[in-house]
C-alpha cells in the first residue's frame, strides 16, 4: 500500500481543524487537504446520507461573482445553459466550454437580483477564471474570485429540511429544488440553496469563511447529522449518474457526448463553443457516455481499459462497488451506435477481460431528489 | 495506534501469520493497520483449497472502496481452508482482522521460512508506530 507523500503545500478549508479533531483521514484533493472519510467509514457515511443526513465540507469549491449591467449576458456567453432564462432565486447546472466545444468545467450558476454567482470545481478554479476573463472585456460587468471568503457546507439527506428548519426563520418548504434564498442560519447570514450532488434532498449553505466553526457546530448540535467525506460524495454522485470533472467529463469530451445536451441551449445566442457543437451535431456524435454494470465481484475502476467489439474504446471513467446496490457500477464512452441499454462489452481488470453491460443511469432510482 | 498482537508474525506487505492448534498450519490475514489504510473492504478474492503458493506469491486480491491491493503469501504452502464468510461479509476484515476477518489457512511447507517474517516490534517500526 503506497503512502502518498504530500510534497506540495496544500490549501486548507476553514473546517480543517474540525476534520482533524474528528479523526478524519485527510488526503490531497484539488490542491486542498480534504477529509476523504471520518472514522465511521465511507460505507456508513454513504448510508447515513441515503437514509438520514450527512454534512460535507465542500469549501474547496470556487465561487466567482459577476456584477454589472451585462452580468447575465457575460455568464450566458461563457457557459452553455441559458442564464437569461433563470429567475432571480433560481440556480442551474451548466458547462464551460472552449472553442473546440469540449468541457473546461461544469458549474452551477446562481441568479441574484444584483449579481450572478458561478460555482466551479476547485481543481479548475484558476484555469476557469483565466479562461472566462479572456472575453470579459466585451461585456459591461466585473468578475471577482471570492472563493477564499466563502465557506460551503452541503447538508444532504432525506431529513435535511427537518434538521435545518429549526435553525432558520426562512421557510425551507418554499425553496424548491434548484432554487435558493438568502437568510440566517443559526444567526449567520447564508445563501440557502436547495441543491446537491447526492441525489437526496438537501441544502448547500454558502456563508462567510469566518463563520465556519459556529455554523458547523450548530448543524452538528442538531444530533441528526453525520460528518461525511469526499469518499462517499463520490459513491453517492456516481450512483445518481452525476458527472465528475476529470473522470466522466474533461477537455476531450463535449457535453453532447457526455449526455449533457440538456445543458446546451443552441438557440440562446452565441456562446463559447457553440459553433463546434453545431458542427459536431451535423457530423454526428461519435461516442456517448454510458453507465454499466458487471456481474463479477471484482469491480472496474477509473482508468481500466474498455473494449467494444474487440476494439479499444477508451477507459473506465468512473467505477465503484455501489454501496446502495451492492453491485459494481461505472461509466465509460462507447461508439454512439453501441450506447444503448443492454449492449455487451468488455473491461480489462488486471489483465483479464470481463463482460460488462450498458444500463440506464441513474443507477440508484430511489433518491429523494432525482 | 494500530493493534499489533504480540503473538503473531508479520510481512512488510501487512499480512499476519497466526498459529493454529495444528503446528504446521497457520492462519493468514491482513493487519489492523492495513485494514485502516485500505478503508471499507468490499470484496476479497481468495484462492481455492488445495492451491499452493511460494513465499510472497500473490494469493488473492482485496478491494476496498478507494483502492485495490494484492495479498501475498507470507510463507510457502498449501491452502487448507479459506474463510467462507468473507464472500458475503468482506467488512469482517475491517471489524476483526485478526479474528473473524481471517483469509486463508496454509499448511506450511518450510517452517524455516518463519525466520524471514517480522516480529511485532519490527512490524511496528515498519509502519512507523515505534
Amino acid at each position: 500500500m503506497a503512502q502518498s507523500a504530500a510534497t506540495q503545500k496544500l490549501r486548507q478549508t476553514p473546517f480543517h481543524d474540525i476534520h482533524v479533531a474528528l479523526g478524519a483521514k485527510m488526503v490531497p484533493f484539488a490542491g486542498y487537504e480534504m477529509p476523504v472519510q471520518y472514522p465511521t467509514g465511507i460505507t456508513a457515511e454513504h448510508n447515513a446520507v441515503r437514509q438520514r443526513c450527512g454534512l460535507f465540507d465542500v469549501s474547496h469549491m470556487g465561487e466567482f461573482e459577476i456584477r454589472g449591467p451585462q452580468a447575465v449576458e457575460f455568464v450566458s456567453y461563457v457557459t452553455t445553459n441559458d442564464v437569461a432564462a433563470l429567475a432571480v432565486g433560481q440556480v442551474h447546472y451548466s458547462t464551460i466550454l472552449n472553442d473546440r466545444g469540449t468541457i473546461e468545467d461544469d458549474c452551477l450558476v446562481y441568479r441574484f437580483a444584483d449579481k450572478v454567482m458561478m460555482v466551479v470545481n476547485a481543481s479548475n478554479r484558476e484555469k476557469d477564471f483565466a479562461h472566462i476573463s479572456k472575453v470579459k472585456s466585451r461585456f459591461d460587468c466585473t468578475l471577482k474570485d471570492v472563493s477564499d471568503d466563502i465557506a460551503l457546507l452541503a447538508l444532504q439527506g432525506p431529513i435535511a429540511q427537518r434538521v435545518l428548519q429549526p435553525l432558520t426563520t426562512t421557510d425551507l418548504s418554499t425553496i424548491r429544488y434548484y432554487h435558493f434564498a438568502e437568510g440566517m442560519v443559526s444567526g449567520i447570514p447564508a445563501i440557502i440553496s436547495r441543491t446537491g450532488y447526492t441525489g437526496e434532498d438537501g441544502f448547500e449553505l454558502y456563508f462567510a469563511a469566518t463563520d465556519a466553526r459556529p455554523m458547523w457546530e450548530a448543524l452538528i448540535a442538531t444530533g441528526d447529522v453525520t460528518p461525511a467525506g469526499l469518499g462517499c460524495r463520490d459513491s453517492l454522485r456516481l450512483e445518481m449518474g452525476m458527472a465528475l470533472y476529470g473522470n466522466d467529463i474533461d477537455d476531450t469530451t463535449t457535453p453532447l457526448e457526455a449526455g449533457l445536451g440538456w445543458l446546451v441551449k443552441l438557440n440562446k445566442g452565441d456562446f463559447v463553443g457553440r459553433s463546434a457543437l453545431v458542427a459536431q451535431k451535423e457530423r454526428g456524435i461519435p461516442r456517448r457516455l454510458v453507465g454499466f454494470t458487471t456481474s463479477e465481484r471484482s469491480f472496474p475502476r477509473h482508468g481500466y481499459p474498455v473494449f467494444y467489439d474487440g476494439q479499444p474504446s477508451g477507459e473506465v471513467r468512473s467505477g465503484i462497488m455501489s454501496p446502495s446496490l451492492g453491485i459494481p457500477i461505472g461509466t465509460c464512452y462507447l461508439p454512439s451506435a453501441a450506447a444503448k441499454e443492454g449492449t455487451s462489452f468488455e473491461i480489462e481488470i488486471r489483465g483479464k477481460r470481463i463482460p460488462a453491460t450498458v444500463v440506464k443511469m441513474p443507477f440508484y432510482k430511489k433518491g429523494t431528489h432525482l | 495506534m494500530s493493534n499489533i498482537p504480540t503473538d503473531l508474525l508479520y510481512t512488510e506487505e501487512h499480512e499476519y501469520v497466526k498459529p493454529t492448534d495444528q503446528p504446521d498450519v497457520v492462519q493468514v490475514g491482513i493487519t489492523d493497520y492495513a485494514q485502516g489504510e485500505l478503508g471499507d473492504v468490499v470484496y476479497v478474492e481468495l484462492p481455492k483449497v488445495g492451491d499452493t503458493f511460494g513465499r510472497m506469491d500473490v494469493f488473492g486480491t482485496i478491494e476496498a472502496v478507494k483502492a485495490v491491493s494484492e495479498l501475498f503469501a507470507p510463507l510457502a504452502g498449501e491452502v487448507v481452508a479459506v474463510n467462507p464468510r468473507l464472500d458475503k461479509e468482506p467488512s469482517l476484515v475491517n471489524t476483526d482482522p485478526y479474528g473473524e476477518g481471517w483469509m486463508v489457512r496454509l499448511r506450511v511447507k518450510n517452517n524455516g521460512e518463519r525466520d524471514q517474517l517480522l516480529g511485532p516490534d519490527e512490524y511496528a517500526a515498519h509502519i512507523g508506530e515505534k
